[in-house]
Order: C-alpha cells, then sequence, then structure tokens
C-alpha cells in the first residue's frame, strides 16, 4: 500500500488558492474578478489556515476547490475567452485601417448573459428578495450617475429605470414600512413578502470624481451589471405579483431618454419623479380599492390568544393603518424641498402630491389649490400662506410614518425648530441608550409630562422660587399695607362683632408675642408631663424595621459577585467577554445619559436667564412707570 | 525714350566718383573688353572709362526693355531698335552691350530684328505711332498684345531675346550673399568677373534721398549689385500686383462673354443614329436581382434598414421574463458549494439622523478623539461624524458615500466567508444555577468577635472539641487560649521560637494542645475546662510508657521524645517532642492518641506519626516523594493524606501501600481540608484555586473553584453543617455550602454564600488560617493583622 503524502487528502484538497485558480481557469485575473462577481463565488475562510494552505501559514486569498471547478464548466467564461479574441482582432482591423471588417466585427460583438446565473444564485424567489438590499442601494447610486469612461450611459439610464420601476412596486404594493433621514442619505424599508429590504437613495448629488486608490468603478460596474439584470427579472415578478403590466406604460413621454434629459440634469431627475406621480397600467381592469382581507387573522383568530398571536394581530392591525396613513391628504411641496423621497413616502401611504408646475414637470394641481391639506416647506418664511392648509416641515412625513399615526403639526411648523428625527431602525438590544424623546414616544403619559415639565412647571417653580423673592417681597408688602388701611378703616367705621375680635386676636398677636410665647412653654411642660406619664402607660407603637436598600442591594451585589465566579473554566473566557462587551455598553449608556441631562440643564439655564433678564426689564419698566405716576 | 535717357544720367552721376579706386584692379578686364570694344566699336575710344558702367547701363536698359516685354510691350523692344535705327549717337550703349555679348547674341539680335519685321509685317499700322510717345502707345497695347500673342512664334522669340538680356550674370540662380566677401558679384559672358559697383555709406544714401527726386523708384538688382530706375510702368505693375488685380492692366474684366457651348438643350439630336433597343427596355438582369430581393424581404431573408434599425433597438437592453415560477419553488440547479449569504449592513442608529439627539453630537472631546484616530479608522466609535443640520434642504451629499459602497463591493467578493456559530445568550446564562444562599442558612454573615492580642502574624488557631475555647499560635512565639464567647484571653504561653501550628486534641475526654514552635513539638495541657478532665490529662501525661521497642537509628536521630522542664511545666507543657527539623504542620488523628508532623525540609523524613500514648514515633515513607506541604488524618478509615507541591497521595497506614495519586494541575498546594464522612477533600493552593475532589468518583478535581483573588491559605469543612470555609491572602474568608449527599448518584452541591472581608492586609498576607466552631455555624479566621476574627 501506497503511504498517503501530506496535503493529499482533508482541509488541503479543499480549497484552493486564487493563483493555482487562475492558472486553472486559465483567465486573467480581471475576468476572473469579473467572473467571481457575476456567479457569486467568494473566497472561503478555512478552518484551519496552515492545513489548507498546505503548510505554509502567511494569508492567502483561498476559494473551495468545488466553486472553482463549478466556474469551470460556466458558459460565460467562454464569452470571457471570446471578448479577449474580439478585443484582438477588432484591434488588429483598427491598424490596418480595415474599416469594414471592424464595423463588421463590433455588430459581432459577444454578448453576456446573465439570466441563468440569476437563477442559479438564487433559486427561490425569496432568495433574490433576500439579497435585494446591496442591489438596490448600488443601482439608486448609479442611477444618478453621469457617462463616466468606465461607466457606459446605457448602464446608468438601465439603473434608472429599474430603480422606477421598483419605486412604482413599493407603490402600488404599498409595501414601505421605515423611512429615515440619515446623514448619508433616505433609508427606506419595505416589506416584501415578508422579507424586510432596506435601500439607501444618496442625497444629490452623489458622484465626485474619485481617485482609482478610493473606489474603482470597475468593479462597482461589474456588480451592475448583475444587479440590473436580477432586478429587472425580480420587478418583472413583483410587477406580474400585483397584475401589473411589465414593463410599466407611463403617460407622456416620462422615462424616454431623448436629448434633453441626457444634456440637462435638472431635468432628467425632475422627469424621473414625476415619472412617480402617476398610477400604472394594471393588466386587470378591476380597481383594487378594497384591502384584501387577511387571512391569518381569520387564521389567528381560531388558533385562539396566546401573546404571539395577539402580537401579531395587532401589528397586522398597525400596518393596515399606516398603509392608508396619508389617505385623503393633499400634499404640495414648495420647490426648495428634495421631492423624490416625499414622493415616494407620500404616495406608497395613500396620499396625493402636486408640485410647482412652472418649475417642474409631472405636478397634478396647483398651490392655489384648496383642497391641499398640507403643504411642505423647507424654508424659515413664506409671504403668501393658505388658511387651509398646514405648513409644515418635511420631517413631519417623516416621523409621521415611523409613528404609524399623523402626528401633531405644531412642533413642525414653518420655521420651527424641529424635534430630533430618530432613526426607526434601533434594536433594543444593540443600543440600550434610549433618548427621552424615543422614551416620550413609547409612552404617551410621559409626553405631557416632558411638556409641562419643560413649558410650565419648571418655569414657574424657577420662578416663584428663585426669581420672584424679591418681587413677592415687595408685592407681599403692599398687600400687608393695603390691609392695614382697610382693616383700620373698618375698625373706624366700626363692624360686625366676630371681625372686631378677630381683629383683637391679630392685634394681641402682633402685640404680645412674648406672652403667647410663656404660656406655649407651659403648656409644653404640661404636655411633656403627660406624655411621660401617657408612656409609662401605653404599649408603645412599634417602629417599622427600616430596610437599608444600598446595603441590601450591595449584599446582592456581592452574591451575585460569588456565583459568577462559579461559572465553569471552560466558559469564562467568554464569559469575561460578555461581562466585558455589556459593562462598556452600560458605560456608553451612562456617557450619552449624563450628556444629555448636561444639555438639558444647559438649556434650562439659558432659559431661565433669558427669562429673568425679560423679568428685569419689565420690573425695571414697571419701576419706572410707577416712578412717572407718583410724581 | 525719354526714361532710358534719365537711367542712364542717373546711373552716371554717381558712378565716377566710386570707380577710379577700381579702376587699377580691374585693369586686365578692361584691356579685354577693350579688345573686344576695338573690334566693335573703334569709334568709341573716349568713353573707356565708362566701358563698364555703360555697361551696366545698357544692362539696365535691357532689363526695362525685358519688363516691357512682360507686361507684353512689344513697343519697347521696337522703340530701342528703332533708336538705334534713328538715333545711333545716343545709342551707342546699347549697341555695345549686344556686342559686348558673344557671337550667339548677334544671331539673336539678328532674330530679334526679323520678329520686329514680322511683327512690323503683322502691324503695319503700329510702326508709326511707336516712334512718337510710349504713353501715347501705352494706351493702344491692348488691341496690339492679342495679335501678336497668337501666334507662338514671336512669343518664343521674345522670350528668348530676354533670356538673352537677362543673363548678364552668369552664376546663376544661387544665393547672392555669396559673394558678400568678395569684390566681384558673378561673371559676365566672356567668364569676366562683374565687379561691385562701390557702395556708398549711409550719408551718401542720405544725401541721395534729399537730392534725388527719383530716389523712391530707384531699386538695386541683386544680381549685378546695379541700382535700377523703375519706370513708370513698373510701378504702375507693382501696385496692380500689390492691389492682387490682374497685372496686364490691358486686360478687361467686364468684357461682354463669349458662349462657347450653349446652355440651350437642344431638341433634335446632334447625331442622327436612332437609340439601340436594349435603352427602352428594362434590364433583366437587374429584373432578376429586384426579384430576388424581394423574394429575400417576403421571405424575410432580408431586411429593411428600417426593421434593422428597430431590431437593433429592441435588441439592446436586456430582456425580461418570468424566471421563477412560484415565490419558493427551487428548481434543481448546480450551485456553488455550501453557499453563505453575506451578512447585512448594520442599521443606523439615532446618531446618524440629520437632525440627532443632542446628546448624540460630538463635543470637543469627542471630536478630538475621533479625528486623532484617522490612521486607525477601524478603532473609531462611530465611523462618521453625526451632524445636525437646520433643514433637510442644507443635507449635503454624504463625501464618503461612494466610497462606502465600493468597500461593501468589495466586502462581498473578496471578504473570505464561513460560517460561524454566534453565541447570542446573556452572560447570566453562563452562571449555573444555584440555589439561593438565603435557603441554605444557618451559615457566618456578620463579623461579631475580633480577638485581639497578639503583637505579630497569627499563624494557625483551633477550637477546644467542645467549642468553648479557642487557642492560637503566632509570630510573636506565643501560644494565647482564649474563650469563645466573650473574647477574652484566658492564658499566654510564651515560648522560643515562632508558633507555627497549633492543634486541639479532639478527643473531648483529653485536654491537649499540640503546639508546633520551630523545631519543638510541644504538648500543652491548657488547664481550661472542666477540672477533672485537666487533672486526668496531666496524669496521663506524667507517666512515661516504658519501652519495649527498640527504635530505629533513623527514628531516633529524627525525633526524641521527652517531659517538659520545669518552668516549661509550670506554662502548662508536658511533653516536648525535639524533631530535627523545624515542623510547619501538626494534625491530630480523630481519636486523638497519634498526631503527624511535617518538616518540609526533612527530606525522606519529613512527615512523621507520633502515637501518644506509647511515646513513640514512626516514619511512614521511606523515600521522599516530593516537598511535603502537608499531610491530614482520614476521620474513618486508616488513611494517610499527604500533599505535595503537586499531588496528593493517599496511603492506607495498616496495608502500608500507596491507594491512590490525586492530581491537582496545580503548582503549589496549601492546605486540605477532609470532609467529616470522608469522601470528599477540599485543597487550597496558592494559584488562588480550590479544588474538591470527590474521593470515589475520580483522581481528578470534581470541581475548581475560583473564588478568590489571590492565593488561597487553607480551608476548613465544617463537622456538622454543609458548610466549609477557605481564606486567602486578599483578605477574605469565603464561607460556601458543600453539600454531600448519601445517594450515590448525586454530585455535591457547591454553592458560594458570603464574602466576609473584615481582615486588614498586611505585607502581601491576608487572612492565614480558618477553623470551624465545632458545633456552631461560626467561622473564625486568623490574620496577618495579629488578629483573630469570629463570623457567626
Amino acid at each position: 500500500m501506497r503511504r498517503p503524502k501530506k496535503y493529499e487528502a482533508g482541509e488541503a484538497t479543499q480549497y484552493i488558492s486564487r493563483r493555482a485558480a487562475l492558472r486553472k481557469l486559465q483567465l486573467s485575473l480581471n475576468d476572473f474578478r469579473r467572473l467571481c462577481i457575476l456567479k457569486g463565488v467568494y473566497p472561503r475562510e478555512p478552518k484551519h489556515r496552515r492545513r489548507a494552505q498546505k503548510g505554509s501559514s502567511e494569508i492567502k486569498i483561498l476559494y473551495h476547490t468545488k466553486d472553482i471547478r463549478f466556474l469551470l464548466h460556466e458558459p460565460i467564461v467562454w464569452t470571457l475567452r471570446d471578448y479577449k479574441i474580439f478585443a484582438k482582432k477588432s484591434g488588429r482591423d483598427r491598424a490596418i485601417k480595415d474599416f469594414r471588417n471592424l464595423k463588421r466585427r463590433l455588430a459581432l460583438f459577444p454578448e453576456i448573459k446573465l439570466d441563468h446565473i440569476v437563477k442559479e444564485r438564487y433559486p427561490t424567489f425569496i432568495d433574490a428578495l433576500k439579497d435585494l438590499d446591496d442591489c438596490l442601494t448600488l443601482l439608486f447610486l448609479f442611477s444618478t450617475f453621469p457617462s463616466l469612461h468606465l461607466i457606459p450611459r446605457e448602464q446608468s439610464n438601465l439603473c434608472r429605470r429599474l430603480t422606477i420601476e421598483f419605486l412604482h412596486y413599493v407603490i402600488a404594493s404599498k409595501s414601505l414600512r421605515k423611512v429615515f433621514i440619515s446623514i448619508k442619505g433616505y433609508y427606506f424599508q419595505a416589506e416584501i413578502k415578508g422579507q424586510k429590504v432596506t435601500w439607501i437613495v444618496p442625497h444629490y448629488y452623489p458622484f465626485k470624481p474619485q481617485s482609482r486608490q478610493e473606489v474603482d468603478f470597475k468593479v462597482m460596474s461589474i456588480f451592475v451589471e448583475f444587479y440590473t439584470i436580477m432586478l429587472g427579472f425580480t420587478n418583472y415578478r413583483l410587477y406580474h405579483g400585483l397584475n401589473l403590466a411589465y414593463p410599466p406604460q407611463f403617460p407622456s413621454s416620462m422615462l424616454q431618454d431623448n436629448e434633453e434629459t441626457l444634456k440637462d440634469e435638472t431635468s432628467f431627475v425632475s422627469e424621473r419623479i414625476a415619472a412617480l406621480n402617476f398610477e400604472l397600467l394594471r393588466t386587470d381592469k378591476v380597481q383594487e380599492d378594497e384591502e384584501e382581507p387577511d387571512i391569518d387573522m381569520e387564521l389567528l383568530e381560531q388558533d385562539g390568544d396566546s401573546k404571539r398571536i395577539i402580537k401579531m394581530k395587532q401589528e397586522a392591525q398597525e400596518i393596515a393603518r399606516l398603509r392608508n396613513l396619508f389617505k385623503g391628504l393633499k400634499f404640495f411641496i414648495n420647490r426648495e424641498v428634495p421631492r423624490e423621497p416625499l414622493v415616494i413616502i407620500i404616495r406608497s401611504f395613500g396620499g396625493k402630491v402636486s408640485w410647482d408646475s412652472s418649475v417642474f414637470s409631472g405636478s397634478t394641481y396647483d398651490e392655489s389649490d384648496e383642497t391641499i391639506t398640507h403643504q411642505i416647506v423647507d424654508r424659515p418664511s413664506l409671504s403668501t400662506q393658505y388658511i387651509s392648509r398646514d405648513y409644515i416641515q418635511p420631517q413631519w412625513v417623516f416621523d409621521c410614518v415611523n409613528q404609524r399615526q399623523l402626528l401633531p403639526t405644531n412642533k413642525y411648523f414653518l420655521g420651527e425648530e424641529l424635534p430630533p428625527h430618530l432613526s426607526p431602525f434601533v434594536d433594543a438590544k444593540r443600543d440600550t441608550y434610549v433618548p427621552p424623546e424615543e422614551k416620550a414616544l413609547h409612552d404617551p403619559s410621559l409626553i405631557e409630562t416632558h411638556a409641562q415639565s419643560d413649558d410650565e412647571s419648571d418655569e414657574e417653580e424657577a420662578a416663584q422660587n428663585e426669581d420672584d423673592t424679591v418681587d413677592q417681597e415687595l408685592l407681599d408688602a403692599q398687600l400687608q399695607r393695603a390691609y392695614q388701611q382697610e382693616t383700620a378703616e373698618y375698625k373706624k367705621y366700626g363692624g360686625p362683632d366676630g371681625v372686631n375680635e378677630d381683629e383683637e386676636d391679630t392685634d394681641d398677636d402682633f402685640d404680645g408675642e412674648q406672652e403667647s410665647d410663656e404660656e406655649e412653654e407651659e403648656l409644653d411642660e404640661k404636655t411633656k408631663r403627660l406624655q411621660e406619664e401617657k408612656k409609662k402607660m401605653s404599649v408603645q407603637s412599634g417602629k417599622v424595621h427600616k430596610v437599608n436598600k444600598r446595603q441590601l442591594h450591595k449584599a446582592e451585589v456581592d452574591e451575585h459577585r460569588l456565583q459568577a465566579r462559579m461559572v465553569k473554566p471552560r466558559h469564562r473566557n467568554l464569559f469575561r467577554k460578555l461581562i466585558r462587551e455589556k459593562q462598556s455598553k452600560e458605560k456608553e449608556e451612562w456617557l450619552l445619559r449624563k450628556k444629555r441631562r448636561n444639555i438639558d440643564n444647559d438649556t434650562k439655564e439659558a432659559k431661565k436667564l433669558v427669562k429673568r433678564e425679560a423679568k428685569k426689564a419689565a420690573a425695571a419698566a414697571a419701576a419706572a412707570a410707577s416712578q412717572l405716576g407718583v410724581k | 525714350m525719354t526714361k532710358k535717357r534719365t537711367v542712364k544720367r542717373k546711373v552716371k552721376e554717381p558712378e565716377p566718383t566710386k570707380e577710379q579706386p577700381s579702376v587699377s584692379e580691374q585693369s586686365e578686364n578692361e584691356e579685354d573688353e577693350d579688345l573686344l570694344q576695338a573690334v566693335k566699336d573703334p569709334g568709341e575710344d573716349t568713353t573707356d572709362d565708362e566701358g563698364i558702367d555703360q555697361e551696366y547701363q545698357s544692362d539696365s536698359s535691357e532689363d526695362l526693355e525685358f519688363e516691357s516685354d512682360e507686361e507684353g510691350n512689344y513697343l519697347g523692344r521696337k522703340v530701342s531698335n528703332e533708336a538705334e535705327e534713328g538715333e545711333d549717337d545716343q545709342d551707342e550703349d546699347d549697341d555695345e552691350d549686344e556686342d559686348e555679348g558673344e557671337d550667339e547674341d548677334d544671331d539673336s539680335d539678328d532674330d530679334s530684328e526679323e520678329s520686329d519685321a514680322n511683327e512690323a509685317s503683322a502691324t503695319p499700322k503700329d510702326d508709326q505711332p511707336s516712334s512718337s510717345k510710349a504713353a501715347a502707345a501705352q494706351t493702344k497695347e491692348p488691341i496690339i498684345q492679342i495679335i501678336p500673342r497668337d501666334p507662338s512664334k514671336p512669343e518664343y522669340e521674345e522670350s528668348d531675346t530676354s533670356d538673352e538680356e537677362d543673363i548678364r550674370n552668369t552664376v546663376g540662380n544661387i544665393p547672392m550673399h555669396w559673394y558678400d566677401e568678395y569684390k566681384h558679384i558673378g561673371y559676365d559672358w566672356d567668364a569676366k568677373k562683374i565687379i561691385k559697383p562701390p557702395k556708398g555709406d549711409q550719408i551718401d544714401d542720405f544725401l541721395r534721398k534729399i537730392e534725388d527726386p527719383n530716389f523712391w523708384r530707384t531699386v538695386k538688382d541683386p544680381m549685378t549689385g546695379q541700382e535700377v530706375l523703375l519706370t513708370d510702368e513698373d510701378i504702375a505693375l507693382i501696385k496692380r500686383v500689390n492691389s492682387s488685380r490682374i497685372p496686364n492692366p490691358e486686360h478687361d474684366e467686364y468684357a461682354p462673354w463669349i458662349e462657347w457651348f450653349t446652355s440651350e438643350v437642344e431638341k433634335m439630336p446632334i447625331k442622327n443614329v436612332p437609340d439601340h433597343k436594349r435603352s427602352f427596355l428594362p434590364s433583366v438582369s437587374e429584373k432578376k436581382k429586384v426579384s430576388r430581393m424581394v423574394h429575400a424581404l417576403k421571405m424575410g431573408w432580408m431586411k429593411t434598414t428600417e426593421e434593422v434599425e428597430r431590431e437593433k433597438q429592441q435588441k439592446r437592453g436586456p430582456k425580461f421574463y418570468m424566471l421563477w415560477e412560484t415565490d419558493t419553488g427551487r428548481e434543481h440547479m448546480r450551485r456553488i458549494h455550501d453557499p453563505v449569504s453575506a451578512p447585512k449592513r448594520d442599521l443606523p442608529g439615532h446618531a446618524e439622523s440629520y437632525n440627532p439627539p443632542p446628546e448624540y453630537l460630538f463635543d470637543e472631546k469627542e471630536t478630538k478623539e475621533w479625528l486623532k484616530l484617522k490612521d486607525e479608522p477601524h478603532k473609531r466609535k462611530l465611523h462618521f461624524m453625526p451632524q445636525k443640520y437646520k433643514s433637510l434642504r442644507a443635507v449635503p451629499a454624504y463625501s464618503r458615500y461612494l466610497r462606502e459602497r465600493f468597500l461593501r463591493c468589495l466586502d462581498l467578493y473578496l471578504c473570505p466567508r464561513a460560517k460561524r456559530v454566534k453565541l447570542n445568550i446573556d452572560a447570566e446564562y453562563l452562571i449555573p444555577k444555584l440555589p439561593s444562599p438565603r435557603d441554605l442558612q444557618p451559615f457566618p454573615t456578620v463579623e461579631s468577635l475580633v480577638y485581639r492580642g497578639h503583637t505579630d502574624l497569627v499563624r494557625s488557631v483551633s477550637v477546644e472539641p467542645k467549642g468553648e475555647y479557642l487557642v492560637s499560635g503566632s509570630d510573636d512565639k506565643t501560644v494565647k487560649i482564649w474563650e469563645i464567647a466573650t473574647g477574652r484571653c484566658i492564658r499566654t504561653i510564651e515560648t522560643n521560637d515562632v508558633v507555627r501550628c497549633v492543634a486541639w486534641c479532639p478527643n473531648a475526654k483529653l485536654s491537649i494542645i499540640a503546639v508546633a514552635t520551630g523545631s519543638r513539638l510541644l504538648l500543652i495541657n491548657p488547664k481550661v475546662g472542666d477540672k477533672l478532665l485537666i487533672k486526668k490529662t496531666d496524669d496521663l501525661l506524667a507517666e512515661s510508657p516504658n519501652l519495649d521497642i527498640i527504635e530505629s537509628e533513623r527514628i531516633k536521630t529524627a525525633v526524641q521524645w521527652s517531659n517538659a522542664e520545669p518552668d516549661e511545666q509550670e506554662k502548662g507543657v508536658r511533653v516536648v517532642i525535639t524533631h530535627f527539623k523545624p515542623i510547619r504542620q501538626v494534625t491530630w488523628h480523630g481519636r486523638g492518641d497519634y498526631l503527624a508532623t511535617v518538616m518540609p525540609e526533612g527530606a525522606n523524613r519529613s512527615a512523621l506519626i507520633h502515637q501518644l500514648s506509647k511515646r513513640r514515633s514512626q516514619i511512614p515513607f521511606s523515600k521522599s516523594k516530593g516537598l511535603i506541604q502537608c499531610v491530614l488524618f482520614h476521620p474513618v478509615k486508616p488513611c494517610f493524606f499527604v500533599a505535595t507541591q503537586h499531588n496528593i497521595r493517599i496511603y492506607d497506614l495498616v496495608k502500608q501501600e500507596l491507594i491512590k495519586k490525586l492530581l491537582t494541575n496545580s503548582k503549589w498546594i496549601s492546605g486540605m481540608s477532609i470532609h467529616p464522612k470522608g469522601d470528599n477533600l477540599l485543597v487550597s493552593t496558592y494559584d488562588k484555586k480550590m479544588l474538591w475532589f470527590d474521593l470515589d468518583l475520580s483522581t481528578k478535581p470534581y470541581q475548581t473553584m475560583r473564588l478568590h483573588r489571590n492565593a488561597v491559605r487553607s480551608v476548613a469543612f465544617h463537622l456538622r453543617y454543609p458548610l466549609f470555609a477557605s481564606g486567602s491572602d486578599d483578605q477574605a474568608v469565603i464561607v460556601s455550602h458543600g453539600m454531600v449527599y448519601n445517594d450515590l448518584l448525586q454530585n455535591p452541591l457547591i454553592v458560594p454564600l458570603k464574602k466576609l472581608q473584615t481582615h486588614e492586609k498586611r505585607d502581601e498576607f491576608g487572612v492565614l488560617d480558618v477553623t470551624w466552631h465545632p458545633v456552631q455555624p461560626w467561622v473564625f479566621s486568623t490574620g496577618a493583622d495579629c488578629t483573630i476574627r469570629l463570623y457567626t
């Protein structure tokens, strides 16, 4: 029997280095990269790197040997080789200026076909939906790109088309759930067939020339090449699921890449948004106004009411409400507001939206329309305002969606300082710190108290306690004087007896305080004696045993600490790590809370100062006025 | 003709002055010329000096003639001829010029004359007016011009003559500056040097400019260096050329158009031949071609350009169709091996908001820290700097957006993936589920008494079997006996050396304390408690039994038994067992007859067993198995536990053999304690661990406890309660619940109950010894702070 050599079996044969893979596939590195991106082949982390690398311990990029063997049978490998041949031959034609031949060759450019790869990478439709995040984010980015050296115009046009189609689906299916304005862009989260799809639409204008080291557009372009195909097929299926015609038909000449739109970036963008404001053509003529009854709900009712099911039911109801959040509302977007995200949001929650027709195309009604309920404005003031509508800042729309209810608009009025915009994506496990604003959202009672404390009680207290002491004294003195005068007058003119007696009493109080003190002392002695006697006689009332909470807590902590030392030795490191993480998290939370407290105190102080100054000024003015009056 | 004359004069006037210096040089040439002249014109000797000048003059005149030729003036030439004929005197120079040329010149002259004659014959009328004035002739020239040009002959001749006149200098068409350094400027037909005319300086030029009214029309001929006076015609010509008009002034731009070929289509054919039939019939081959194309179009083999364009349009961009039939249906396809889907990116928190709550914004310190970690961004708390914008309109594009997208792309295709099980558990989950200490009472919870009196660290403590008194041994060389309930020190016994260990005899019928001080082991009667018992003990220890067995030398050298000295007797010491090395530990057997001592330095005699009743000692081991730390008797069985540095060996004392070796896997054992039932052993080590051995189970510890933060000095089991305590250098006494069940299948339950930390630290030492009260759940601990503490 032959003695097996080292690295002939096991992990060493399972992995193959990139260099070896290139040699095996007979491709250049660029082609290999392209193939990997398109086919979704990625390097693997071996269990034992040293063994997988046949003894060498430097870090190499390793692929599964099976993956590489799988690539070997891929038809697009031949297309990639054809590219090479094409480049060589057409280069020759160009060199010898055989343009006839060149033209013929160009017509026969080998096209790459990716349909089967989409199916292969995503065997079920749900798989494709799961992987839609990166796809959408990248395509939304590319749809804003100008024509670049490495990114052909066709590609960015296709991106634009597909993303708009997807947005139309989101609007038509009302599947948008969460939105968020980040400094990076607008986050949208939709729930499509139970999958949460999140994408980012960057703030305009995201493209900036980049150095080669920073960003390699070629790599991104290959990704986009695959993602466009994938999103196309996904859109197709999504549209058919809603009985919508695909490709969608738009009224007028939307999405036609005529020369004008290509030239002018602003018109390009405006057309893109305008397309969103139209209903799509349906394949079935039935208007699907009524909500499809939730089958789940019925099932749930049958199942009974465990906690989870109740929760699910509530969730379903809430979502049903959310889908028609803006129904019956008419929005008008002022021209300084970024329209695209707002149009998507408003339309997908059942609202109607329009904008200034003189500036951008695609508006459906005018600003002067009296039925408009909300006008979205992003500037400090507006000259002409209609009484019939609310003038709000764009954040209102986002916050409403995240809260799943129409919020009161008073905090979002024109020129108002906006409340913080909170992320709807926070994970309670990940971020333990909850800012007070979010707490208030969860607990409506906190809102009021918060508001009250902010607005009234605090200030009043402060005013009474500190600021107005002087004023108060002044006022009191004045009142007393007035009262004395009154009583004197009363004495003069005589009155009912009871009143007189009272006055006497008061006089006594004023005159003979010492007497009363002596009396009191006597009284005290008597009572003391009595009490002592009583003490002797009676059963003493028991004292409540006071539990020292702090000590108790300490004892508990100690106990816990001791028990924590009983963690099994094999878990000790993990335990320590977990504890350390927990502690750091707690520290973070504590820091944030402290910071917030300081900020709140500062703002309160500032408010107080302002108020005090205002009051002082008022008092000074009043004094001046009174002096004038006296004179 | 008047002009010619003027030219001559002009040229002549400046020449005489300059010529004189050059005469001598050119004398040879002159001679030749003279000869020639002599042949031709002997009559004109007088003009010898000016011969050259004249030549030039004539040259210039010929130039003129030539130029006039160019203009198409035939007249000029004729005039000159006529002048020759008519006015001999005046035009002698001309003749001379011609003569000076070669013989051919003559021929050419003749030719010219002939041509003249021809011209004259052709234009008989012209002769007469030409003699009058050139200006007058010019007006008539256009008419004349056409006629002489039509026939080629006169033209040719003309050019011929011009050639002859032109080539005065024979150097050819070369850059004339080659002759700049020479006196001559070339060679004439006779291969004679043509001498450069003298050059005037600038003053001369200036003077001439002032004086000479024709200075402006004087030009220098580069070939000969002669100055030439331009005629009016020349100037007119130059002007015409300059104004980009046709040089010939006679050319009439507005002459009536002569239509040579008519534009009208003639009705009648020019030729009288009828057309061929095939010009009327359609081409058969073309018809075939067209029909073939029509057929191809019909069959779809060929496409119109429109169709082709449309197809191209359609072809552009991918085609989409229903790729997946159902949402979840999975078609069997080859996929990549063991696919690992890439994890999604984290969703944004509040800090990423464009308008975050104020606490998320960085303050100065945080900003500084963030900026400081520029080179290692992974260490940053957040990968971006939170920012607040007043309105949505003010939010700019995120500068790193593209970069982030790109990095995500790189992640997707370049980042190695592997499936890892990520523990998503709470730390609490890892703590074993133990009963609450409150359910395991009683156990000591508070410090209730402190026994003070020692002046150095208290090494050891032991309790009377009945639980009334306490004995402690300290480094201040004293042994103190305390009353437990009051904390009063009843007696202090001074010894000669540091007291390492004290042990009260566990037999309640005896009142003996074994004290290890230096290398002596003292058996002390503490004289506390029952008087009868004290008496009985004294009596027992007073009489020494007669030794009938002779001890071996090995034991003799190691141990000597003796009764105490009288002064020591007073203190209570009854028997002294002197060892050969300092004793570290002493421990009693449960019955109180045997006691064992440990001398770490004793090599193979480091452990000794003494029998009190027989006053006899044994050395159980003949060979050293390591540095013995401590020893212990089994409470029930005749077993002996010996702890070396790393291991514990259990010996059967009856059979005198090793039963078991316990592997502690620790570096240094400090002490051990055995459960009263004898099945479980607790070992403390200096490496912070406590080991619980279940002797029935295995030779490895059942449980390793790391309750202490520092070296554990001692452990002790309670005799009745399921409790054990441990004292450590971290000044803590930890009381734990250690329940051993009678059921063999149930493992012992160990629950740490209470940490009692009241001892003070002194020189790295904390608690040195712990002991339980024999009856109550009370624990005593001795510490480096010279105190003994009681926890109840």
